[in-house]
């Protein structure tokens, strides 16, 4: 079996291009995509901890992951709906131009 | 004309109320009520106005001859009638000021004789104010005088007697200043006001030590009252200053006010300034009624003046009563021999008469003053009228010396005038200033303190006589040397004269020896008619001697100054023989000047030493802490904008500028948002790193 450190290098990586890609992506849904990948990486590690954990029959980090899942489907149709609301107003999906509710 | 020592004893006190005296304030009340309808009227309700007044006065006239008649009967049956009704007004504690009115045989000749010449000068004001345009003012003011004046006449209470006397003093002032478009008027109101007010002063004062005194108000109060023997007892063994008892002192302060309003030396000054008011006030406030509230006063509270000693003796302020009248008799009767202006003889004749009514109190008791005090009433009332109606006549002309002939042109006045003036000099045996001023003559050389008094009342009636004479010759013998054409005046205006002149005769009957009924009505003892009383020692003799006078006064002013008709600019006869004193009583011994230089002078330099310390001191003092407040005021500013708005602004400023340094964090671009969270959380991250490394 593929021991924990595996599974956790696996979710940095993938944190890590998340991040990378929700920080330096203009377009928005390129964005939205990073931060699924984030979310994910946390899923990978919530699966991970509870299978290698004291406990593994309990299910709780399925649960969390399903929950998770779940919450980041919700949070993706949001997050599309806003992007196409944001593109019907300003004809563009570019990030930094979307600047206009600042302090 | 008889010394009675002691009332004679068969009479017997009445002090209960009847129906009259329970109504007796209506008397005082309805006048004042008109007077209080006619201020809301319009000013062109002149005939409602006159109405109301009349009509009003009318009414307490027949009250007042209703209480005299039940005085009178009670009299008739032997009781002294003196019913008073008395009741609390308020209370402080443990003392309660009590109000209340008396019927008695002084207040009951009072109450008619105001009420009689009252409304006979009012339906003769109704002729001489018929042009004036204020004729609704004068009513109003008239009435309340009236009411005042019957007021002070039956108050049993020495407060509501003031009250009414201060309400008297007002009307006065209202009247004298009722032509206030001229200053000379309105000079001579406040003049008067203020002078009555020295003595007012002192009556106050006299009032308030009675009252702490005695503890009541009442002047009878069933054996209680102040004027009773229980309160007089224990005032006459009070001892005030000067070797007085309490009621001695008390007296002399009533005494006082009494002057103030009775024109007596030396607060004489205002009364012949008085005349500025129209002619009827003239007769009623300042010759007939007002001026004599000063003598019936004296004869209310005679009781207090003579504590201590049997009627007819001889104490410390009737001693100042007589001495006073009696001055003022003769030093106001000189300076009348010099005045030009009709009225003004006339007021210098009032004051000397009101010497006498003083005179006769001090020395003869109420009778004796209070009879001269009716006549003159009446006779005096008869001559200012007269006056008037000579003004009226010859156009608003008062100067004497553009008169004369006036004997065809106005016969009645002429004639009414003329009983007037005999009755004021006293003409022997017919009219009744010959009784009224023998009776005081007479109590003048029964005095046995100084004999001066009696000669010099002698010599006040010579100069009355001669004055009087002086003025009818001036006025109406002769020829007319005014201009235009003198009338004579309307039937509303003669008839209340000829009334006048009936009473001026006729009252004499009531006083004289051979019948000394007025006298024993007020001392309240049986009147016998018949000629003992001329059996009196010295009393033929007295008579002869005033009748001399009389004639030789008469005699002396036709001689100087009968049928001459001088022109106008000429020095008057007495002038051209003794121009010195001539100018002294023409300058009316300078007392007015003499109070100018001294009390008004001493007045206006004390307002301009008030005025300096005003502006200098207390202005001074008010300046400094003004300035002291300045001062303060600039540190609280500095502190203001220094400090506290120091603080405030820099706080804002950094609130300002810190809310602008965050608001700058707030670029609205999202990813800067991540990355600051990415930052912070990979900074969190070290931190929880670093930490939980032991």
């Amino acid at each position: 079996m593929t021991p924990l450190g595996g599974y956790l290098l696996i979710a940095v990586l993938m944190f890590a291009i998340g991040l990378a890609g929700a920080l330096v992506r203009r377009n928005a849904i390129l964005v939205l995509i990073g931060i699924e990948l984030m979310l994910n990486s946390a899923n990978l590690n919530f699966i991970a901890f509870w299978r290698y954990g004291p406990h593994p029959e309990a299910l709780t980090g399925m649960m969390f992951a399903i929950f998770s899942i779940a919450v980041a489907a919700a949070e993706a149709a949001v997050g599309l709906g806003l992007v196409i609301a944001i593109y019907r107003h300003t004809h563009t999906t570019e990030i930094d131009k979307i600047n206009r509710m600042k302090g | 004309m008889i010394l009675i020592q002691e009332v004679v004893s068969s009479f017997t006190p009445q002090t209960t109320a009847s129906a009259i005296s329970g109504i007796l304030w209506l008397i005082p009340a309805l006048p004042i009520v008109a007077s209080g309808c006619i201020a809301l009227m319009k000013q062109p309700l002149r005939r409602a106005a006159a109405t109301f007044s009349i009509g009003s006065l009318g009414i307490s006239l027949l009250l007042s001859i209703a209480a005299f008649a039940h005085v009178l009967s009670g009299w008739l049956a032997g009781n002294a009638v003196r019913e008073s009704v008395n009741f609390t007004w308020m209370r402080f504690g443990s003392s309660a000021v009590e109000l209340g009115w008396v019927l008695d045989p002084l207040s009951a000749v009072m109450l008619v004789m105001v009420s009689l010449v009252g409304l006979l000068i009012f339906i003769y004001s109704t002729g001489y104010m018929a042009h004036d345009e204020n004729f609704t003012r004068f009513f109003c003011f008239l009435s309340l005088f009236a009411g005042a004046m019957l007021g002070v006449v039956i108050s049993n209470s020495i407060l509501l007697l003031f009250m009414c006397w201060e309400l008297v003093g007002l009307t006065s002032y209202l009247l004298i200043g009722f032509w206030y478009q001229k200053p000379s008027a309105a000079a001579a109101a406040k003049k008067a006001f203020l002078t009555t007010r020295v003595g007012d002063i002192f009556f106050l004062l006299g009032i308030v030590w009675l009252f702490a005194q005695t503890g009541t108000l009442l002047f009878y109060d069933h054996g209680t009252g102040s004027l009773e023997p229980l309160a007089l007892a224990s005032l006459l063994t009070q001892h005030a200053a000067l070797g007085l008892t309490a009621a001695g002192a008390i007296g002399l302060l009533i005494f006082a006010g009494a002057a103030g309003k009775s024109g007596q030396l030396p607060l004489h000054v205002w009364l012949p300034d008085a005349m500025e008011g129209p002619t009827p006030v003239s007769a009623l406030i300042h010759a007939a009624t007002m001026v004599a509230a000063g003598v019936y006063l004296i004869a209310r509270v005679y009781p207090l003046m003579q504590a201590g000693v049997p009627a007819g003796g001889v104490t410390t302020p009737l001693t100042v009563v007589t001495w006073v009248g009696a001055s003022t008799a003769v030093f106001a009767a000189l300076i009348a021999v010099a005045q030009n202006d009709i009225k003004r003889i006339l007021a210098y004749s009032t004051v000397s008469q009101l010497g006498y009514m003083m005179a006769g109190l001090g020395m003869g008791g109420v009778a004796v003053g209070m009879f001269h005090l009716i006549t003159h009433a009446f006779f005096k009332a008869l001559l200012f009228m007269g006056a008037g109606s000579v003004i009226h006549g010859s156009h608003d002309e008062q100067d004497i010396r553009h008169m004369g002939g006036l004997k065809k042109l106005m016969p009645v006045t002429f004639v009414t005038y003329v009983i007037g003036m005999l009755a004021l000099c006293g003409f022997p045996l017919v009219f009744s200033g010959f009784w009224s001023k023998d009776a005081i003559i007479e109590a003048a050389q029964h005095w046995t303190t100084a004999r001066a008094p009696f000669y010099m009342l002698v010599f006040g009636a010579l100069l009355t006589a001669f004055y009087m004479i002086r003025q009818v010759s001036y006025v109406f013998f002769g020829n007319w040397r005014g201009h235009g054409h003198a009338h004579e005046s309307p039937r509303v205006m003669t008839m209340p004269l000829a009334i006048l002149a009936f009473f001026a005769v006729a009252l004499g009957a009531i006083g004289s020896p051979l019948w000394p009924w007025f006298r024993s009505f007020l001392e309240g003892r049986t009147a016998e008619f018949g000629f003992q009383g001329f059996s009196e020692p010295g009393l033929l003799t007295l008579m002869a001697t005033s009748s001399f006078v009389v004639f030789l006064g008469l005699g002396l002013g036709w001689w100087i100054y009968g049928n001459k008709s001088p022109a106008p600019e000429a020095p008057d006869a007495l002038q051209a023989s003794m121009p010195r004193v001539w100018t002294v009583l023409q300058n009316k011994f300078y007392v007015d000047e003499l109070y100018g230089a001294t009390v008004i002078a001493f007045y206006a330099w004390w307002a301009r030493v008030a005025d300096w310390l005003d502006r200098r001191v207390w202005g001074g003092a008010v300046a400094a802490v003004t300035w002291m407040f300045g001062l303060f005021a600039r540190f609280d500013r500095f502190l203001d904008a220094n400090v506290v708005d120091g603080t405030f602004d820099k706080g804002c400023e950094e609130l300002s500028t810190s809310g602008g340094l965050l608001a700058s964090i707030q670029s609205g671009l999202v990813q800067n948002y991540l990355r600051i969270l990415a930052l912070a959380v990979v900074a969190l991250v070290l931190i929880l790193f670093w930490s939980s490394r032991p």
